[in-house]
């Protein structure tokens, strides 16, 4: 292919080309960059919670007065949800994965130290916790029924075994394989620690943004903060829904000294927890479909307008000899070659763009493969966006060269 | 001669439909995406109450861990305790004070048609009104005598007077609140919010509660906050030693009229926690803060990173536009060669053919405006649909409409400036020849 010729009449409109290069090149500096964001986001939201999440749904009740005893109605209760069809596990909760609420503390190794080892969430649950959550025990016991009492926020004293993830195991016994038995302490306590009794497979603390998420301690304990209760309900595969409205009457009819709210299935936690994250996603994929439609449409106008103004020389070079398909591979070429140059400096600029995002929001470096795949992609628009008006040229008449416009 | 020169535009843009399309099209889009981001970032970040938002200063004492700061950059923790709060609250140094914590309750309505309820609301001080001037609609504020005898009185917001009195004036009725009737003081009108400031630790694009009550009473009945709460070492037991602790759970809010009143506030600040040194507590050196509402937000990240991102986003896509529409003004300005050509041969000046252009590119800026002006509608609408917490924060007044027409006609004759001036250099001679 003749570079030369092709060169020397970009050489002419030197605006042009500049014009077609540095949208293309910002354009790759910004989809690289977006579409990084966006790869990012979708990770972060396809972390899975550790939990049964298509079965699973929460419900709180709030009593009121002073006659309202929280103890018996959190047993009553238990033993109502238990009773209805379709319903495989229930237990009492404060927390639960994603929900952006709890409550968490740091765990030590030594008594009284005075940084800790780890932090972590706490679920306070009976021994219907685990099975309730969905989690998997994968070393170790479940809680005892036994070992269930009732606690306010105000106790001192926590619980003296405990459940707990993997992931929190790993941080707080690095070097050992086989966690269950170990001791620890709660924050800076002294005197007896607790035991490790069972380690469960992964289960997300509730704020999934915090760097430990994956660290929690299930305690068996029945926490009661004043007069509410919250309660995890697992059901049958497929029937959840059912289960849902069922239960929400019959607490309400159960005790009339009390609110029954927040009834809500994890799913919908986990389409709200992650809601800015998806707009994110959402945002970001439209700048990037009417970035490269803008471009596609700049390339064609810009294409358009040179097959016009050039219309004479083609039907002069028809006229010499050149086949159709020489005028068609000419725009390609030059589209090429416009591309690559635009393309070049896009790729210095998306890496500016991430050094920009780096240092103002600490956010992680752009992978090298973004910036060659945008080449290919960038290279295959810009082939496509031209193939029409190069098309048009191709047709134009060797006969356009002997009439005077 | 500009109406003449609207007109040559106007026909000029017809006859060329397509590539004029692209142009609107392409400064629309632009501006359409800037301007919607650009309005939720200015909503979110401007002053919620420009009158006094220099005066009225965020409380924050360091009293955290000797091993570890409370947040990053050595930030002191960003709600205060309860034995500091009520120990400010009490000095009573500033021109107005009010320590205040989240709290929900059980709502007993009287009237069985409407079932009991959870309402949230905020235990405060009678300054809380005067420092954040919420409209009454009905009766007003408790007084200061009522916060020292834990009075059982109550602030209604507009919405909850509906629900309970059909929105009349209940000024001195009685509302059930788990077990204990609280007599209603005052009634607010309706509080909008763009950014709810006076508590950003619980949610800054929260809608203002339910109901007010006194501080005091709320203690005094040992109402939790359902708010955040952090400790740095365990309260030990019972509800007076969690009083007594160093956990945080309050905000606290002081006005102070003058840059000397804030001097003085902070020197009152520093001896209270020297005093307070003295006693064993605030291990940390001294790290008092007061910042204003304005310092508070930007410490918060109200306005947040994803939204700045989108901005910046937003921006360079309205640049690629631009470039776009300078390349198509340019190919469709060049065509014109000829008639630039005879019409200054006919004794048009450089400049009239300037201004003739420069107006065919305002009118592409005007067109494009208008139909971003609709876009960035639709995106805000599609912006409050995806984030259901940006509702006060999404919606255009004049100003964002004027911005986005002037922004839209200044991008365009900025497009169309290289474009114009290479049309003003066309050599009569040369295309007249043929």
């Amino acid at each position: 292919m003749e570079i030369r010729p092709i060169l020397s009449a970009l050489m002419r409109s030197k605006v042009s080309m500049i014009l077609i290069g540095l949208q293309v090149a910002l354009t790759l500096a910004i989809v690289c960059n977006a579409l990084f964001i966006i790869g990012q986001r979708l990770d972060l939201m396809k972390r899975p919670s550790g939990m049964n999440e298509a079965d699973t749904f929460t419900i709180s009740s709030i009593g009121f007065g002073q006659s309202f005893d929280v103890q018996s109605t959190i047993n009553a209760d238990l033993n109502l949800l238990r009773s209805l069809p379709g319903v495989v596990a229930a237990a009492p909760t404060n927390a639960f994965p994603l929900s952006n609420s709890g409550w968490s503390s740091g765990l030590s190794l030594a008594p009284g130290q005075r940084t800790s080892t780890a932090n972590t969430a706490f679920y306070f649950v009976d021994a219907s916790g685990v099975s309730a959550y969905g989690a998997e025990l994968v070393a170790g016991r479940d809680f005892k029924p036994e070992e269930i009492s009732f606690r306010t926020p105000n106790d001192e004293v926590m619980p003296r075994v405990a459940i707990m993830t993997r992931a929190l195991a790993r941080q707080m016994f690095p070097d050992d394989s086989d966690p269950v038995g170990k001791s620890f302490y709660f924050g800076g306590e002294e005197g007896e620690p607790a035991t490790v009794i069972g380690i469960v497979d992964k289960l997300q603390a509730p704020w999934v943004s915090a760097s430990m998420v994956e660290n929690t301690l299930l305690l068996p304990s029945i926490l009661t903060g004043g007069s509410s209760s919250t309660y995890l309900i697992r059901t049958e595969p497929g029937r959840r829904d059912e289960v849902m409205k069922d239960v929400e009457e019959k607490l309400a009819t159960a005790n009339r000294g009390r609110i029954v709210r927040g009834l809500r299935s994890m799913e919908e936690r986990r389409s709200q927890v992650y809601a800015e994250d998806r707009a994110m996603t959402i945002i970001l994929g439209s700048v990037i479909v009417a970035l490269l439609g803008i471009t596609a449409l700049g390339i064609v106008g810009m294409a358009s307008f040179w097959v016009a103004q050039r219309t004479r020389q083609i039907g002069t070079r028809r006229a010499l000899g050149a086949t159709r398909g020489d005028i068609l591979r000419y725009f390609q070429t030059e589209n090429f070659i416009i591309t690559t140059v635009g393309l070049i400096a896009g790729g210095v600029l998306a890496y500016a763009f991430s050094l920009w995002l780096m240092d103002r929001y600490q956010s992680p470096r752009l992978p090298w493969h973004y910036v060659p795949i945008g080449f290919v992609c960038l290279w295959a628009l810009g082939q496509l966006a031209v193939l029409g008006p190069a098309l048009r040229a191709s047709r134009v008449p060797p006969a356009v060269a002997t009439r005077s416009v | 001669m500009f109406s003449y020169y609207l007109q040559l535009g106007l026909r000029s843009l017809r006859r060329n439909p397509i590539l004029t399309a692209l142009m609107v099209l392409g400064i629309a889009l632009g501006i359409g995406a800037s301007m919607t981001t650009l309005t939720v970032f200015y909503l979110m970040g401007s002053d919620p109450i420009p009158w006094k938002s220099s005066k009225l200063h965020y409380v924050q004492l360091d009293n955290w861990s000797p091993d570890e700061g409370a947040g990053s950059d050595d930030r002191p923790p960003d709600q205060v305790t309860y034995r500091d709060a009520v120990a400010l609250m009490t000095a009573a140094k500033a021109d107005r004070q009010a320590a205040m914590y989240k709290i929900s309750l059980p709502v007993q309505p009287e009237n069985p048609d409407v079932k009991p309820f959870i309402a949230l609301g905020r235990a405060t001080y009678a300054d809380f009104f005067g420092l954040f001037e919420p409209p009454f609609a009905y009766g007003q504020p408790w007084g200061r005598d009522q916060d020292a005898q834990h009075a059982r009185v109550i602030v209604l917001s507009h919405d909850t007077n509906e629900t309970l009195f059909g929105g009349v004036d209940s000024v001195g009725k009685t509302v059930r609140m788990d077990g204990v009737d609280y007599t209603v003081v005052g009634v607010l009108a309706k509080w909008e919010l763009r950014v709810k400031y006076y508590d950003l630790t619980n949610g800054a694009f929260n809608n203002p509660e339910e109901f007010f009550m006194p501080f005091t009473t709320a203690i005094e009945t040992k109402r939790r906050s359902t708010g955040n709460n952090s400790c740095w070492r365990s309260p030990g037991a019972g509800w007076e030693a969690y009083l007594d602790s160093d956990c945080v759970w309050i905000q606290m809010w002081v006005e102070l009229d003058s840059p000397a009143r804030v001097e003085e506030y902070m020197a009152y600040l520093n001896s209270y926690v020297e005093e307070q040194k003295k006693l064993g507590r605030f291990p940390r050196p001294l790290n008092n803060r007061l910042p204003d509402v304005k310092q508070w937000m930007a410490d918060q990240e109200v306005v947040s990173r994803d939204v700045e991102v989108q901005v910046g986003l937003a921006f360079a896509f309205l640049v690629v536009c631009l470039i776009n529409t300078i390349g198509l003004l340019l190919a469709k300005f060049t065509r014109r060669a000829g008639e630039i050509g005879l019409r200054r041969a006919l004794g048009a000046s450089r400049r009239q053919v300037f201004m003739q252009f420069l107006i065919e590119s305002g009118v592409v800026g005007l067109s494009g405006g208008l139909i971003g002006l609709v876009l960035t509608g639709l995106g805000l609408v599609a912006v409050r649909s995806l984030y259901r917490q940006y509702a006060n924060v999404t919606h255009l007044d004049w100003a964002m409409v004027m911005t986005t027409i002037a922004l839209a006609i200044l991008a365009a004759i900025l497009a169309g400036l290289y474009p114009t001036w290479r049309a003003c250099r066309v050599q009569p001679a040369a295309q007249l020849k043929m």
